[in-house]
């Protein structure tokens, strides 16, 4: 199969850091502090490459959206076995309003300009926790989506992926092109070996700005403040099941 | 899901840490460089932090959920360190036509100092092991090359350096175990006391004296676990570095073939001391490791624990304490990679470098990781909490390995 996979890999806050509110609570605090891959994307990453392991596809393209800091991650997934990288820069005001509308604009424009046949994501990105990307994606470029992927197969020319529902597991057959986005049980992600993490040094990453894309990325969106959530409050305890009931009802639970 | 993390993360037990996408709900411990002024990532190049990210990983998920179980139980953990050896780590140092990664002391220094964030002991033997294969890579012939590295690299092989003996620590070159030649073999009769992994390993770098009295009748051989006449003492109970078995090595007649000596008649020492300096510089970085993860414990120690009405974080004494343990640790660091980068230089100072790298990491860690415990009170002492091995495992880092500035001078001029 000649299939070339496109994997979005995104670079956000590491999921260990002690996120603290902007003192303008305008966001959260970004500078100095530890960045990394989604863990979702890095799941993402581990798929593109067992296919390419099995031979079901050809090339894996890793793409990241952000400013030049973004190439890290980009590395990253080329030290798991992604074959080349793209960059789409934004920065500045741009970056900080970029969502998931403006990316998945860019990647089908990329999409199309790469000729991919398979686009694997995260399912979602644990900063902004939208979980629109792929189906934004799948939509504008009119192909079918499987989400929340805990297994993907390709049989034949189509893709089975069997979905975490809220029901329970759900296995739906898809025509290729697809957008998949992964789930926390599609895979446990490598770590990159030594000689991969060097290997990955030479491999290309092409920069391309989203105008060349004829992506517009100005936001719809304004972000009018963040907070932290409210402090845990202590709770109450109760003897019999009557108080219990009778304090729901007061506090207009039930 | 980042509200769910924010409440959770204010949960903290001891000593266990889950990693990985696998547990992004729960989070105890995270033993990553987080806190900014002493990330340890800071003047590394791209390719460097992956490098450090992948040893942190590895640590965060293969060796820390399990370090006080090798503590308590003595085990040697096999399975994990031929994970280990399987990304690369298990000749990080040796030339890759024969199995090794091939990178520089720098780059060694930087992943021997996160893995260590799991287990400093384990990391340590690993250390020792990429010694010994470094040994025969850089001063074997070819045959002995391809013979050993690869299986010392993929850690199928374990090795062990066999250099102090009872009489002799510090005065190295005093070593008493005797090799004379008998036809095509050297018949070696002597003890080696304190050798790390003795008996579980299959590889024997060991010093002994073939010629006349001092360095220079000192030659280097390997030899190999089964050989008649090799035996082992009893296993040590020590007060850290557990994870890995320390025992008395014994020769009696035991019969070694000339080829498998590494370099000339004469040069063992000279060779011996050469291992240490490298062996220095990664020590240092185990060190390093257990330090970083201590002054974090300690933080997040200070953030939890309250008393007189508010978190000890409010106290300026202890504000001061963590301040002065973090500026130690990024002194440290900054002093162990210098060395690193002398010794990969081969600059004259390099030799002095790494026993003052050495010398002075060792102690100052040991410091860090004391104060550690110290700010942890009587939690500290119990061993639920981490920061107690941390203390107790790099306390013999400021003994093995030679710590005298004073006898590496010296032996810079036998070398």
């Amino acid at each position: 199969m000649s299939a070339r996979v496109l994997v979005g890999v995104k670079r956000v806050i590491d999921y260990a850091v002690k996120i603290r509110v902007k003192p303008d609570r305008t966001g959260v605090v970004t500078d100095g502090v530890k960045h990394s891959m989604n863990p979702f994307c890095e799941i993402a990453v581990e798929e593109a490459v067992k296919l390419k392991e099995k031979k079901l596809v050809k090339e894996v393209v890793a793409v990241s959206c952000g400013p030049q800091q973004v190439q890290e991650t980009i590395r990253t997934a080329l030290a798991m076995g992604a074959d080349r990288g793209i960059h789409v820069e934004v920065s500045g005001k741009d970056y900080e309003t970029l969502g998931p509308l403006q990316v998945s604009k860019i990647l089908a424009a990329l999409a199309k300009k790469e000729q991919a046949d398979l686009i694997i994501l995260g399912k979602q990105a644990i900063d902004d926790d939208c979980n629109q990307t792929g189906q934004m994606t799948a939509a504008l470029l009119d192909w079918p989506q499987g989400t929340f992927a805990s297994e993907v197969n390709i049989e034949a020319d189509k893709l089975k992926v069997v979905r975490e529902i809220d029901g329970g597991l759900e296995t739906i057959k898809i025509n290729l092109p697809a957008v998949v986005t992964a789930d926390l049980r599609l895979n446990t992600p490598r770590y990159a070996t030594l000689p991969n993490i060097m290997k990955a040094k030479k491999k290309k990453i092409a920069n391309v700005k989203p105008a060349d894309l004829g992506v517009d990325v100005s936001s719809r969106l304004e972000v009018l403040k963040v907070d932290e959530p409210p402090q845990r409050q202590a709770g109450v305890k109760v003897e019999t099941v009557h108080d219990l009931v009778g304090k729901l009802k007061e506090a207009g639970r039930i | 899901m980042a509200a769910a993390m924010a409440l959770v993360r204010g949960v903290r037990f001891g000593s266990y840490s889950i990693g990985r996408s696998r547990s992004l709900i729960f989070n105890s411990l995270q033993r990553r460089g987080i806190a900014a002024c002493v990330d340890p990532s800071i003047g590394l190049t791209d390719e460097q932090k992956e490098f450090q990210k992948v040893a942190f990983d590895f640590a965060a998920n293969e060796m820390a959920p399990h370090m006080a179980e090798w503590d308590q139980k003595e085990i040697f953990p096999v399975e994990a360190m031929r994970k280990a050896a399987q990304l690369g780590f298990g000749g990080i140092y040796v030339n890759p036509d024969v199995g090794g990664s091939g990178l520089s002391r720098l780059d060694t220094s930087i992943i021997f100092e996160a893995l260590s964030t799991g287990c400093v002991s384990t990391t340590a033997y690993i250390s020792i092991h990429n010694m010994c294969a470094w040994m025969i890579d850089t001063f074997g012939n070819n045959e002995q090359r391809e013979k050993f590295c690869p299986d010392l690299c993929s850690m199928q092989k374990f090795a062990s350096y066999c250099l102090t003996e009872p009489g002799s620590g510090s005065d190295a070159a005093s070593l008493l175990t005797s090799a004379k030649l008998q036809g095509d073999h050297y018949i070696l009769n002597g003890s080696k006391a304190f050798i790390s992994g003795g008996g579980d390993t299959d590889v024997y770098v060991v010093m002994c004296r073939t010629g006349e009295k001092g360095p220079k009748g000192i030659s280097c051989v390997v030899v190999e676990k089964g050989t008649a006449g090799l035996s082992f003492g009893k296993k040590e109970k020590k007060v850290g570095w557990n994870s890995q078995p320390t025992r008395a090595v014994i020769f009696e007649d035991c019969a070694v073939p000339v080829t498998n000596r590494l370099g000339a008649e004469g040069e063992g020492f000279s060779i011996a001391m050469k291992g240490l300096n490298g062996g220095r510089i990664n020590i240092a970085s185990c060190s390093l490791g257990a330090a970083h993860a201590s002054v974090l414990l300690a933080r997040d120690h200070m953030c939890v624990r309250k008393q007189f009405g508010e978190t000890l974080s409010n106290s300026q004494f202890l504000q001061f304490k963590l301040a002065e343990m973090a500026t130690k640790l990024v002194a440290s660091r900054l002093l162990v990679r210098q060395a690193a980068v002398a010794l990969q230089e081969g600059r004259p100072d390099a030799v002095s470098l790494c026993s003052m790298a050495k010398l002075f990491v060792t102690d100052e860690c040991f410091a860090i990781c004391n104060q550690a415990l110290q700010i942890h009170g009587g939690y500290g002492y119990l061993k639920d909490y981490a920061v107690q091995q941390y203390v107790r495992d790099i306390r013999v880092h400021q003994i093995l390995e030679g710590n005298d500035f004073f006898s590496s001078w010296f032996s810079s001029k036998i070398s």
